[in-house]
C-alpha cells in the first residue's frame, strides 16, 4: 500500500500540466474553472471546440484501452490526468458522458462493428451523448420504464420520454433503455438502444431547475427511430446492461470531479480569510471538517480503484455516492453559512437572476444527493448489497 | 501509487484476524478486563514471540523492521477484538518514539517482549520537569492518563530540561516516582497518574536532550494508528448490529428489515469505510516521510484521520446500542466494551475538536486578510 507517486508518474503529471498550461490560452483562456455543474452552458461551442482539441492531442480516452484508440493509461496516471486537469481549471468536459459511460459500455458489451463505428467519434469530440434512462414514473424504481421500442424491419421504433436527461439538447446521440417485449415488467424484457438525437422523432424540451438554469431536459421519443443492429447486447439484456454503465460512473473521472470540489472549498477559505469569518471557532470546525472529509474522498477514490478487479464490489464502492453527494451538499451551505449576509446578494439588477458560482453551488448541490440515486436508495444499496440485509418489498 | 495491501500486508492482516478471533473474543476480553493487572501475561508472551512487538523495530534490533501500514494493521485487527494487551503503550507509543528520536537503545528489549513500555508526553496531561544535578536528574511533576503507566516496565517521559523537552527512559521502579492505575469506565484501558517527587535518575536514563520535534511525529503517527485501532472496532460494531437486526425478529419478520434500521447500519458502513480510507491514509504518510522531515503533511492527515475515526467510531457504537434495542443496554451484550471504548479514544491523543482545529490552522485559517484583521 503506498499513496504517494513514482517518479515516472510525476513526469507524466508534469506532461499533463504543462499541455493544460500551453493550451488553455488564446481562445481557450476563458474556458477556465467554467461549465461545470450548474453552469453548463457556458460557452458550450467553445467547450466543444476545446473537446476536439484534446481529442487531437490524445487526451480523450485516457483510460480507455489502446485497442479501440485510448491512451491505455495506468490507472496512476488516470488519476493524476483527471487532478491535473481539474487543477488547471480545465472547462467542463461536453464529451463526459461519451468518454465515461457510452463509450466504456460499448468497449465492454459492444459489438466490433459498433467500436468501429462509435468510439472514434466520441475520442475526437466530434460526437456527444447523453443518457436516456430516468422517466418520469421511472426514477428510484428505474426498472419502471415505459418507453417501449418495437423492430419494424431493420428500424427501431421508438415511443415514450425520458426525464432529468442531461445535455440532451447538444447531444447526438443517446444511449436509452426501452421495454422492447410486450407484457414484460421490472428489470426483465428492457433493451439498450443507441438513438440518434438529431431526427423529427425526437423533441427536447429544457427543464428549468430552482437554479433558473437549465441543465436537465425532457426527451420525447414519438416514433424516433434507430438502425436494428444499434443495439447494445442482446434483446432484453437492456438492464445488465444499463447497470454495467452506472458501474463505470465509479472510475478515475471521480478524481477530476474531487479536484473542482477542492477549487470549490479553496474558494470558500479565501473568502472566510478575507471576511474574518475564518476566526469563528464553529466555521473553522466545519471548515477543518470539510477539508478532511475531501482528503479522506480522495483517499477512498484511490483505494476503491487500487483494488484489482474482483467479482464484488469493494465496500468503499457502496459507499462513495452517498458520501461525495452529501459532502458537496454540506459544502453549498458552508459557502452561504461563511459569507454570510453577503450569500445573498446576486450579481445583476433586481428582477434578473443571474447567480454566482458559489449561490449555484449552494442551490446545485440540492440535487447531488437526488440524481444518480437518491441518499435514500443509497443506503438501501449499502445496507441490502454491501451488508446482505433483507431487500425491499416490491409489488 | 498503489492504495490497495500487499499480498504480505493481506497475509498479516489475515492471521491477525484469525488469531485475535481464537484467542481474544469478547469472553478473553472479559475476564482480563475484570482482573487489577488486566491483560493475558501468557498470550502477550505469544504476542511477542509472533514478531508483533518488533513489528516496526529494524531488523538489525531484532524486529521486522517493518512500516506504519503494516503496524495499522495490527491496530485495526486489537481494535476489532479490543484486545486488552500493553501494545498501544509498548509499541504504539514507546517503540514509536524511540523510532522518532532515532537511538537504537531499548528498541531491541521491546522487540523481543523482554520489557513492557510506555510514553508519558503530550498523550498525557501534567507537566514534567528536570534538572541536571552532577552526573544524575531530578524530576519533578505529575503525569496524568499515562497508558498503562502503573504496569509497563518501562515509562518515556517527556520532562522540560533547559527550556526544551528532553526524553528520558525512566524504570517503573525508579526511586522518588510513585505510580497509581486508575480506575477506568472503558475497562480495557489502563491509565495511570505518574508522581516524580524528586524522582534521581541516573545520566543514562537521558535519551534525547531536545525530543520536542520527534515526540510530536511519534504522536501523530500514534495518532493514525489509533485511528486504525477504531476502525476495526467500528466494524465490527456494524457486523455486530447487522448480525444481531437479521436475527431479532419483531411484527413477524427480521428488524433488519425495516428500513429506518437498513439505512442506519448503511450510515455506519459509510462511517467505517471513509475512516478505513482517512487511517490508511495517515498510515501511508507516516510511512512516506519516514522518521523525520516536514511533519505538516503528516500532521493534516494524523489529525484528520484521528478526528475523523473517532467520530466515526463513536457515532457507529451509539448507534449498535440503539439499534440492539434493549440488550444493547445489558452488560451480557459486547455491545458497551466498544461504546465505553469508543468514548475513550476519542478522547485520548487529541480529542475531535482540537484536531479539527489543529487541521484549521495547517490550511492557513490563521491568516487573516488584511481587510479582516
Amino acid at each position: 500500500m503506498k499513496l504517494s507517486f513514482s517518479a515516472e508518474d510525476e513526469a507524466f503529471r508534469a506532461e499533463i500540466a504543462a499541455w493544460m498550461r500551453d493550451n488553455l490560452t488564446g481562445e481557450f483562456a476563458k474556458l477556465k474553472n467554467r461549465g461545470g455543474p450548474g453552469d453548463e452552458h457556458a460557452f458550450f461551442e467553445e467547450r466543444r471546440a476545446f473537446e476536439r482539441h484534446m481529442g487531437k492531442a490524445g487526451w480523450t480516452g485516457v483510460g480507455w484501452p489502446k485497442a479501440v484508440g485510448g491512451r491505455g493509461a495506468p490507472l496512476s496516471h488516470q488519476v493524476i490526468f483527471f487532478e491535473e486537469y481539474a487543477r488547471a481549471g480545465g472547462p467542463g468536459r461536453v464529451g463526459h458522458i461519451g468518454e465515461g459511460l457510452a463509450g466504456p459500455t460499448i468497449i465492454a458489451f459492444g459489438t466490433e462493428d459498433q467500436k468501429r463505428r462509435f468510439l472514434p467519434g466520441i475520442l475526437s469530440g466530434d460526437d456527444l451523448w447523453c443518457q436516456g434512462y430516468s422517466e418520469p414514473n421511472a426514477g428510484s424504481d428505474l426498472a419502471n420504464v415505459r418507453t417501449k421500442a418495437r423492430l419494424v424491419g431493420d428500424r427501431w421504433v421508438i415511443d415514450g420520454q425520458k426525464v432529468w436527461t442531461s445535455l440532451a439538447h447538444v447531444s447526438d446521440w443517446c444511449f436509452v433503455i426501452a421495454r422492447t417485449e410486450e407484457g414484460t415488467s421490472g428489470h426483465k424484457g428492457l433493451s439498450y438502444l443507441l438513438v440518434p438525437m438529431n431526427q423529427k422523432g425526437i423533441t427536447v424540451r429544457p427543464i428549468q431547475q430552482m437554479t433558473g438554469t437549465s441543465e436537465f431536459n425532457e426527451v420525447f421519443f414519438d416514433g424516433a427511430e434507430t438502425a436494428a443492429e444499434n443495439i447494445v447486447g442482446q434483446p432484453g439484456e437492456g438492464w445488465k446492461v444499463a447497470m454495467g454503465t452506472l458501474a463505470f460512473e465509479r472510475g478515475a473521472s471521480t478524481l477530476g470531479q474531487q479536484m473542482a470540489f477542492r477549487n470549490q472549498l479553496d474558494e470558500i477559505i479565501a473568502i472566510a480569510k478575507a471576511n474574518g469569518r475564518a476566526r469563528d471557532p464553529m466555521i473553522r470546525q466545519r471548515l477543518a471538517d470539510a477539508w478532511i472529509g475531501l482528503q479522506i474522498m480522495r483517499a477512498n477514490a484511490l483505494r476503491m480503484l487500487s483494488k484489482a478487479e474482483g467479482p464484488e464490489l469493494p465496500r468503499e464502492a457502496y459507499v462513495s455516492k452517498l458520501y461525495w453527494a452529501t459532502w458537496h451538499r454540506d459544502l453549498g451551505k458552508l459557502a452561504m453559512d461563511v459569507l454570510g449576509p453577503e450569500a445573498e446578494i446576486a450579481p445583476g439588477s433586481p428582477g434578473t437572476y443571474d447567480l454566482t458560482p458559489l449561490q449555484q453551488l449552494f442551490l446545485f448541490t440540492r440535487s447531488d444527493t437526488i440524481y444518480a440515486g437518491t441518499n435514500e436508495i443509497q443506503r438501501n444499496i449499502i445496507a441490502e448489497r454491501a451488508l446482505g440485509m433483507p431487500r425491499e418489498a416490491r409489488a | 501509487m498503489n492504495f490497495a495491501f500487499t499480498e504480505d500486508q493481506i497475509l498479516i492482516r489475515d492471521s491477525a484476524r484469525g488469531w485475535l478471533g481464537d484467542f481474544a473474543p469478547a469472553s478473553h476480553v472479559r475476564q482480563v478486563m475484570a482482573t487489577a493487572e488486566g491483560y493475558d501475561r501468557a498470550l502477550w508472551a505469544e504476542v511477542a514471540a509472533m514478531g508483533w512487538t518488533g513489528l516496526i523495530v529494524p531488523e538489525d534490533l531484532g524486529g521486522s523492521g517493518l512500516g506504519f501500514v503494516e503496524l495499522a494493521i495490527l491496530c485495526e485487527e486489537m481494535g476489532r477484538r479490543l484486545y486488552p494487551s500493553p501494545f498501544e503503550a509498548t509499541v504504539v507509543l514507546a517503540a514509536n518514539a524511540l523510532l522518532a528520536v532515532g537511538t537504537d537503545r531499548i528498541l531491541d528489549r521491546i522487540a523481543t517482549g523482554e520489557i513492557t513500555a510506555t510514553l508519558g508526553a503530550a498523550n498525557a496531561t501534567g507537566k514534567v520537569t528536570a534538572v541536571r544535578n552532577g552526573d544524575a536528574y531530578h524530576l519533578d511533576g505529575v503525569l496524568r492518563h499515562v497508558p498503562d503507566g502503573a504496569r509497563a516496565d518501562l515509562i518515556l517521559v517527556a520532562a522540560e530540561l533547559d527550556g526544551r523537552t528532553a526524553l528520558f527512559a525512566v524504570d517503573g521502579a525508579a526511586p522518588g516516582l510513585t505510580r497509581e492505575g486508575l480506575a477506568s469506565m472503558d475497562q480495557t484501558r489502563r491509565p495511570a497518574e505518574l508522581r516524580f517527587e524528586a524522582a534521581i535518575l541516573p545520566a543514562s536514563s537521558l535519551v534525547s536532550a531536545d525530543a520536542g520535534t520527534a515526540l510530536a511525529t511519534a504522536l501523530d503517527r500514534a495518532a493514525a494508528m489509533t485511528a486504525a485501532h477504531a476502525v476495526g472496532a467500528a466494524e465490527q460494531c456494524l457486523e455486530m448490529t447487522v448480525e444481531y437486526t437479521k436475527g431479532r425478529v419483531q411484527f413477524g419478520r427480521p428488524v433488519a428489515g425495516f428500513q429506518a434500521v437498513k439505512h442506519q447500519c448503511a450510515d455506519m458502513a459509510l462511517a467505517v469505510e471513509t475512516a478505513r480510507s482517512a487511517a490508511y491514509w495517515a498510515a501511508c504518510v507516516a510511512d512516506d516521510m519516514g522518521h523525520n522531515g516536514d511533519g505538516t503533511e503528516l500532521a493534516l492527515a494524523a489529525s484528520g484521520a484521528k478526528a475523523w475515526c473517532s467520530r466515526a467510531y463513536f457515532d457507529c457504537a451509539a448507534t449498535a446500542i440503539q439499534l440492539h434495542g434493549g440488550v444493547g443496554f445489558t452488560w451480557e451484550y459486547d455491545v458497551h466494551l466498544y461504546f465505553k471504548n469508543a468514548r475513550a479514544i476519542e478522547a485520548v491523543l487529541g480529542d475531535p475538536a482540537s484536531h479539527r482545529e489543529r487541521v484549521a490552522g495547517l490550511i492557513g485559517l490563521d491568516e487573516l486578510a488584511e481587510a479582516a484583521q
